[in-house]
């Protein structure tokens, strides 16, 4: 699994994980030092799929640029798209129709719980079980045909544009829906049943990775990570876009800070964001589904910063426009990237077998880090 | 704080303080001298504690450079943009890892990319780019002929 090229003078032992280790999630490159078995340090070397999308941005219209960041955190893609057309919008100063913010709000949370079921899997499958990968994916296999069914992708959707969404729902969605949210309410069960509450699972995550309060809030962690911590982060809370202030739901937060409190606040999250889409499915208004808005977009001089919640944490659009069709400057503040950075934190001390266990919870998107 | 206590409270710490105006966060300029201190005094003092530092970054203006950092309250929930103009030949700016934990990645993602010295940083080196890489990607002048990046 992972191979030794050298030793230090002083005994210590220095080992790369990945840039190919399927605990790695993709082409992260951890360069550990071992004294034995103890982590003693992790240095990430990132940029193995680095496409500097923040350049590329530079030379694309305000409507192109939305395209390519779908492949940033391209398990979010939905709610990457959603945070770029609101950052335009604010620039525009366009009313986004209330059909629109339904649409888009219940696209977040299905790509939301999309997310977190592969991750669940995931985790499951970094500690050695098989199975559960497999329950994630019967679940998650439901969402994506949904997705596909109404913008035509099952990954980089590019369904949310400055104004509203690219096409109004087809005439089976809320059916389908409807009809996921009882097979997911039907099959959550036994999630518990098949990993929550195996001992030996419980045994390897619970005072694994632990970050403090103080220590979340430092190193920018957001998202699910910080909240495990007792971070009240939640920027669907703290500041709603579109119609997150209509709807209920609870902000999880714990505060153990380890994998297990991490690990629980996502299984807590997919029920919250099935409560979101159970409130606004038989809601969605009559009318249109994009607001009027010229061929060519300008947004005026000036900065615009969204904060958006991904299904990792805060994704953040900076755009500094000069006026013309393309933006100035862009930078995406991409969660993983400030939650990789406190992983070093996290697992110094630790065994080597338990550097899995903390960093799985970080739930790390490659492409999110390196852009 | 509302943006113009904010403002108040700025000036009494540091007279020659700079503000911007528009936007939807209150925009204050420092010189790279007053700096560092400066942003001691954002996370310490009791009625700002800005402890929680969500971007940072580097904006190339030809003419110079402007180092960005948004910083919020977890605790007031007030937010600053705080931003700095470097010296497009020589830019260096002291590195703020020391106050927020999160900016010793960051800031070696700006200089990756940007080529801005952080000064006392405690592990500079590019990041994303491979170390034989020359030249500063993110920079408006930076050309590539191997590898387009243009579209």
């Amino acid at each position: 699994m992972v191979e030794e090229i050298g030793t230090t003078t002083e005994g210590d032992l220095v080992i790369n994980v990945g840039p190919q280790h399927p605990a790695t999630h993709g082409v992260l490159h951890l360069v550990l030092t071992l004294n034995g078995e103890t982590i003693k340090k992790v240095e990430p070397h990132l940029g193995y799929i680095h496409r500097s999308i923040e350049k590329m941005c530079e030379s694309l219209s305000y409507r192109q640029f939305i395209y390519v960041t779908s492949r940033m955190d391209y398990l979010s893609s939905h709610i990457n798209n959603h945070a770029c057309a609101l950052c335009v919008e604010k620039g525009l100063q366009v009313e986004v129709p209330q059909r629109a913010q339904y649409i888009r709000v219940i696209m977040d949370e299905l790509t939301r719980i999309a997310s977190h079921e592969l991750w669940w899997g995931a985790m499951a499958m970094d500690l050695g079980a098989f199975t559960p990968f497999f329950h994630a994916f019967r679940e998650r296999e439901t969402i994506t045909d949904i997705m596909e069914k109404t913008c035509g992708a099952r990954l980089t959707m590019n369904y949310m544009v400055p104004g509203g969404v690219m096409v109004d729902l087809h005439p089976d969605f809320q059916k389908e829906v409807k009809s996921f949210i009882q097979l997911y309410k039907s099959k959550f069960e036994e999630y518990n049943e098949l990993v929550t509450g195996n001992i030996i699972f419980q045994n390897r995550m619970k005072t694994i990775g632990f970050i403090s309060y103080q220590d979340a809030i430092s190193y920018g962690c957001s998202g699910p990570v910080a909240r495990a911590s007792g971070v009240h982060c939640d920027i669907r809370k703290l500041y709603p876009y579109d119609i997150y202030d209509k709807v209920e739901f609870d902000e999880i937060t714990e505060t153990a800070g380890d994998s297990y409190a991490r690990y629980i606040v996502r299984l807590k999250e997919m029920q919250q964001s099935i409560r979101i889409v159970e409130q606004l499915i038989d809601q969605i208004p009559e009318g249109d589904f994009q607001a009027k808005t010229k061929a060519v977009l300008k947004l005026p001089k000036g900065e615009f910063y969204q904060r958006v919640e991904t299904a990792r944490g805060e994704l953040g659009v900076y755009i500094v426009s000069e006026g013309a069709t393309t933006p100035y400057r862009i930078k995406f503040r991409s969660p993983g990237f400030s939650n990789l950075s406190a992983l070093e934190h996290m697992v110094k001390g630790l065994k080597i077998g338990d550097l899995v266990a903390a960093m799985g919870t970080l739930d790390l998107v490659i492409p999110d880090i390196d852009r | 704080m509302l943006k113009e206590e904010l403002k108040i409270k700025f000036t009494q710490l540091l007279s020659t303080i700079e503000f911007e105006e528009g936007g939807e966060w209150l925009n204050v300029y420092l010189t790279p001298a007053e700096f560092k201190s400066f942003m001691v005094q954002l996370r310490d003092d009791p009625s700002l504690e800005f402890d929680y530092l969500f971007c940072l970054t580097a904006v190339d203006w030809k003419t110079h450079f402007t180092m960005v950092y948004h910083l919020t309250s977890t605790i007031h929930r007030h937010h600053v943009v705080v931003k700095v103009k470097l010296d497009r030949n020589n830019p260096e700016i002291e590195t703020v890892s020391g106050i927020w934990r999160t900016a010793e990645m960051l800031e070696r993602e700006v200089y990756d990319l940007f080529g801005i010295q952080f000064l006392n940083h405690p592990d500079l080196r590019r990041l994303i780019m491979p170390d034989d890489w020359n030249g500063w990607p993110l920079r408006k002048d930076y050309e590539d002929p191997v590898n387009m990046i243009r579209l």
